[in-house]
C-alpha cells in the first residue's frame, strides 16, 4: 500500500493569552497552547514539541514500514537491537500486562486481522480467533536492555501508549524552553504543565464519544484543569452488532473477544499522561467494573456508558 | 485463596505501580537540561505607551507610561509603572458666559484675565504636570487563594496622593468561581496656587500685590481621605463566557471643592453682579454595581472573536446617579493582528447642589457648584485599536478614540441676557495613543 506523504506543516495562531500551535500527526490534530507574549518562544517550542511528536511517531507506528515496530515485527523470530527508549517502553508494556492479569498484551494487535469494528455484523467465527491466539502472548516475547526476540508471525503494537508517552515527552522538552503555562493536547490526550494566568484553570473541551448526544446538546464535554494530564479511551464510533448485542472494540487479549459491558469510552485524570491513557484502557477492560475499579483507586475520571 | 491475592495485589498497587512504571520511562529519556534561556528571557516584561489627549480649544494631555511585569517562579507577580503627564491649556473656571467682556482673578489671586463677550470662561493659562508611580504585589496563597497588595504615589504640582491597596481572590467550584474582596485607602493634599479660598466667598479682583493677604484665601492647604472596599465575583459560564459582577462602597471626607471653580452671581436680568468660590459637602458616599460580560465566539470564522460588554450604576449622596455602557469588540485579523472597535457611552445626573449660576436675590445655599463635571450630561466614546506583533512576539498597538461630552441642562431657567448665551457648552476631544509591549 503506498503511503502518502504526511502533512508536516506547523501553523501558529495568536489567541488572547498567547499562541496556539497546530500541527497533524498521529491521525490528530495536535495542538499545543502557551501562555506568552513572546513569539519567538512560542515558535521555537512549537518546531520542538512538534518534531518531537514526529519522530515519536516515525519511531513506532505500526503503519510506517521504517520504524522500529515495523523492524521488530518483520524479524521473523530474529533478535533485534534496540535502544533505550524503546526498551522502557517495552518495560513500561511489560508493567501494564502484569498490572492487568493479561487483559492489556502488546502483541494482541494481530486480532485486528479478524476483528473489524466497523459497526457491521462481521463477526469472526470461533475457529478464526482461536487460530490467532496462538500469536498472542507478551511472555513468549523475550527482551533486554539491548535486545527483542519476537516469535515468527507476532507483532507489537506501541498504539496503546504511543500518542500518551508522546505527550508526556512534549511536557519534558517543553520545561527545557520556558516555564510559561503550556497545554499539550496530541488529539484529546493532553497534558498541562501549570495553571494558566492568575491560576486559572485550562478549559478543556474533550469529545463526547456517547453517540446518542440529545439534540442541542454540546458534543463535546468541557473539563476544568489545573494542571496535570487527561487521556481517554474507548470510542463509540467503533463497534459491532450481532443479534442486538453489542461488541465494543477493546479486546481481550486472553480470549481474543471484546470485553463485554464496557463503558463506551473512560476519561482519566493523572499526573502523566502515560499513566491517565493505561488507567482508562484498564479500566474498560474490566468490563461491568470498570467504574469500580477506578473509584477503588481513588482516580478521578469520567465515564460515559 | 489465589483469586484473593491477585485480587488485594491489583486494588492496592495499580497506581503506584504504574507512577513508578511512568517514572523510570520518562525519566530514563529525558536528559534533564537545565538551560533556562527561555524563563530568563521571559523574566521582565515591559509595557510602554505614550497617550494625546486634545479638547478641541481647551485641554491638550501628553502622557508617557512605563509598566514592568516580573513573574516570579512561584507565581508570585511584581509591577510597576511609573507615569508621567503633563497637561495645559484652557478649563473652564464655572461663571457663566456674558453678552460683556467678563474680568476675572487669575487662580493664584495676582493678575487677571479676561473673557471675551458671549464666550464660556476659561482660564487659559493652566499648565501642570503629573508624576506617578504604582507598585503592585500579587501572590497566590494557599491552593485556591491569591493576595495583592500595592502603593501608589502622585505628585502634581499642587496635588500630592498617597495611597496604598490590598485584596484576597478566592477561586472555587474548579476555579470556574472567583470571588474577590478588595479595599483602598488614599490620602490626599491639596495645594492650590494661591492658597485655600473661602467657600462660598466673594472673588476680589487681584491687586498683583503679592505682599497683599487675600481675606478671601483660609488656608494653604488641605486634605482629603478616600477609603473603599469592592466585592467581587467571577463566574465562567461556559467555554466562551465568562462574567464579572462587582459592588463597591466608597468614603471621601475632607475638602472635596475645585479652589479654582466659581460661581457666577447674577441679577434678575441675568447679569453677573459678582463671582464667588464653590462650597461643596466635606464628604461624599458612593456606591456602584458593575457587570461584565465577555463572550468568545468560536467557531471556525469567529475564533476568538470576542465581544465584551460591561454595565455600571454608580450613585451617592450627592445624589448623582450614573450609568456606563461600554463595550468592545477583539477582532483577530490574520495571524497576528487584531482591530477592537470600542463604544462607551455615560450618562449623569447633576448633583444636588449643582447650579449654573446663583440669584442675586436668593439666600446663599451652603452647598453651590456651577463645574458641568458635576452636572447633568452624556458623553460618547468612539474608538478603534489596531494590535500586531512584531519583532517575533512583541506587541505594537494603536488606539483612535473620538470623545464627546454634552452637558445639558437640568432643568434651570436661563433669565434675561443668559436666555441667548450657551451654558452647556459641549467638549469634544480625540485620544490617541501608540502602545509597544516586549
Amino acid at each position: 500500500m503506498p503511503t502518502k506523504k504526511p502533512n508536516r506543516n506547523i501553523t501558529i495562531e495568536k489567541r488572547l493569552d498567547g499562541f496556539c500551535i497546530i500541527f497533524f500527526a498521529m491521525a490528530s490534530q495536535c495542538e499545543i497552547i502557551i501562555e506568552t507574549t513572546k513569539k519567538s518562544i512560542a515558535k521555537r517550542l512549537g518546531d520542538t514539541l512538534a518534531h518531537e511528536v514526529w519522530r515519536i511517531e516515525d519511531k513506532y507506528s505500526r503503519y510506517n514500514s521504517k520504524s522500529v515496530c515495523s523492524k521488530i515485527n518483520q524479524s521473523q523470530g530474529q533478535a533485534v537491537v534496540i535502544d533505550n527508549e524503546t526498551y522502557l517502553l517495552l518495560n513500561f508494556a511489560d508493567t501494564c500486562y502484569q498490572l492487568s492479569d493479561g487483559l492489556f498484551d502488546i502483541t494482541s494487535g494481530v486480532l485486528r486481522r479478524i476483528w473489524c469494528f466497523d459497526c457491521s455484523a462481521n463477526i469472526p467465527t470461533t475457529e478464526q480467533v482461536n487460530s490467532l491466539m496462538a500469536y498472542i502472548g507478551w511472555p513468549k516475547v523475550h527482551f533486554d536492555e539491548k535486545f527483542i526476540r519476537l516469535p515468527e508471525n507476532m507483532e507489537v503494537d506501541f498504539g496503546g501508549i504511543g500518542k500518551e508517552y508522546a505527550v508526556d515527552r512534549c511536557i519534558l522538552l517543553s520545561q527545557e524552553i520556558t516555564d510559561k503555562p503550556i497545554l499539550v493536547n496530541l488529539g484529546g490526550d493532553l497534558c498541562a504543565t501549570s495553571p494558566r494566568k492568575n491560576n486559572k484553570a485550562w478549559q478543556v473541551g474533550i469529545d463526547n464519544p456517547n453517540v446518542q448526544v440529545q439534540k442541542g446538546q454540546n458534543q463535546q464535554m468541557v473539563v476544568s484543569l489545573y494542571q496535570g494530564a487527561l487521556a481517554t479511551s474507548g470510542d463509540a464510533q467503533r463497534y459491532l452488532l450481532n443479534n442486538g448485542k453489542r461488541y465494543s472494540h477493546i479486546l481481550n487479549a486472553k480470549t481474543g473477544w471484546p470485553i463485554e459491558n464496557a463503558p463506551r469510552s473512560i476519561t482519566v485524570v493523572a499526573p502523566q499522561c502515560i499513566q491517565a491513557g493505561i488507567l482508562a484502557t484498564l479500566a474498560l477492560l474490566h468490563g461491568d467494573n470498570a467504574e469500580k475499579f477506578l473509584t477503588e483507586q481513588e482516580i478521578k475520571f469520567w465515564a460515559i456508558r | 485463596m489465589q483469586l484473593m491475592k491477585k485480587h488485594n495485589r491489583k486494588k492496592v498497587n495499580v497506581k503506584l505501580t504504574l507512577a513508578a512504571a511512568t517514572t523510570a520511562l520518562l525519566g530514563g529519556t529525558c536528559v534533564a537540561n537545565t538551560n533556562n534561556e527561555g524563563s530568563e528571557l521571559d523574566a521582565w516584561s515591559f509595557d510602554t505607551a505614550v497617550l494625546y489627549y486634545g479638547e478641541i480649544d481647551r485641554v491638550t494631555a501628553n502622557e508617557v507610561m512605563l509598566g514592568a511585569t516580573k513573574t516570579f517562579d512561584d507565581e508570585s507577580v511584581l509591577n510597576l509603572k511609573f507615569t508621567f503627564d503633563a497637561l495645559t491649556g484652557a478649563s473652564p473656571n464655572g461663571a457663566v458666559a456674558q453678552p460683556t467682556v467678563q474680568t476675572f482673578t487669575k487662580p493664584s489671586g495676582n493678575g487677571e484675565y479676561q473673557t471675551p463677550a458671549n464666550e464660556t470662561p476659561i482660564y487659559n493659562g493652566f499648565r501642570d504636570s503629573r508624576v506617578q508611580l504604582n507598585a503592585q504585589w500579587t501572590q497566590p496563597l494557599a491552593a485556591n487563594y491569591t493576595v495583592s497588595g500595592g502603593v501608589h504615589f502622585s505628585k502634581e504640582y499642587d496635588y500630592l496622593s498617597l495611597g496604598i491597596n490590598g485584596s484576597l481572590a478566592y477561586d472555587f467550584n474548579n476555579k470556574n468561581s472567583t470571588f474577590s474582596v478588595g479595599t483602598s485607602y488614599f490620602q490626599d493634599i491639596y495645594n492650590p496656587v494661591g492658597g485655600i479660598p473661602e467657600p462660598l466667598g466673594l472673588m476680589i479682583p487681584g491687586s498683583g500685590d503679592e505682599d497683599v493677604d487675600d481675606p478671601t484665601r483660609i488656608g494653604k492647604d488641605d486634605t482629603k481621605l478616600s477609603a473603599d472596599i469592592m466585592f467581587g465575583f467571577s463566574q465562567v459560564i461556559n467555554r466562551r463566557m465568562i462574567m464579572q459582577f462587582n459592588y463597591s462602597y466608597a468614603m471621601i471626607d475632607g475638602y472635596l471643592n475645585d479652589p479654582y471653580k466659581r460661581l457666577s452671581r447674577v441679577n434678575s436680568n441675568g447679569e453677573a453682579i459678582d463671582y464667588i468660590y464653590e462650597s461643596r459637602p466635606d464628604s461624599r458616599k458612593k456606591q456602584s454595581v458593575f457587570t461584565q460580560a465577555k463572550y468568545n465566539f468560536g467557531g471556525a470564522i469567529l475564533n476568538n472573536t470576542v465581544l465584551d460588554v460591561s454595565y455600571r450604576y454608580m450613585w451617592d449622596d450627592w445624589k448623582i446617579d450614573s450609568h456606563t455602557i461600554d463595550s468592545r469588540f477583539y477582532i483577530p485579523v490574520g495571524n497576528n493582528s487584531y482591530l477592537e472597535p470600542h463604544f462607551r457611552i455615560y450618562q449623569q445626573s447633576a448633583a444636588e447642589f449643582y447650579q449654573p449660576f446663583l440669584n442675586e436675590l436668593n439666600v446663599l445655599p451652603n452647598y453651590a457648584s456651577a463645574d458641568l463635571r458635576i452636572g447633568e450630561m452624556t458623553t460618547y466614546t468612539l474608538g478603534l485599536k489596531y494590535g500586531t506583533l512584531v519583532n517575533g512576539g512583541d506587541e505594537l498597538s494603536f488606539r483612535l478614540e473620538y470623545y464627546t461630552q454634552k452637558p445639558t441642562n437640568a432643568g434651570f431657567e436661563q433669565q434675561g441676557v443668559l436666555a441667548s448665551q450657551d451654558l452647556y457648552e459641549q467638549v469634544n476631544a480625540i485620544i490617541a495613543q501608540v502602545t509597544y509591549s516586549f
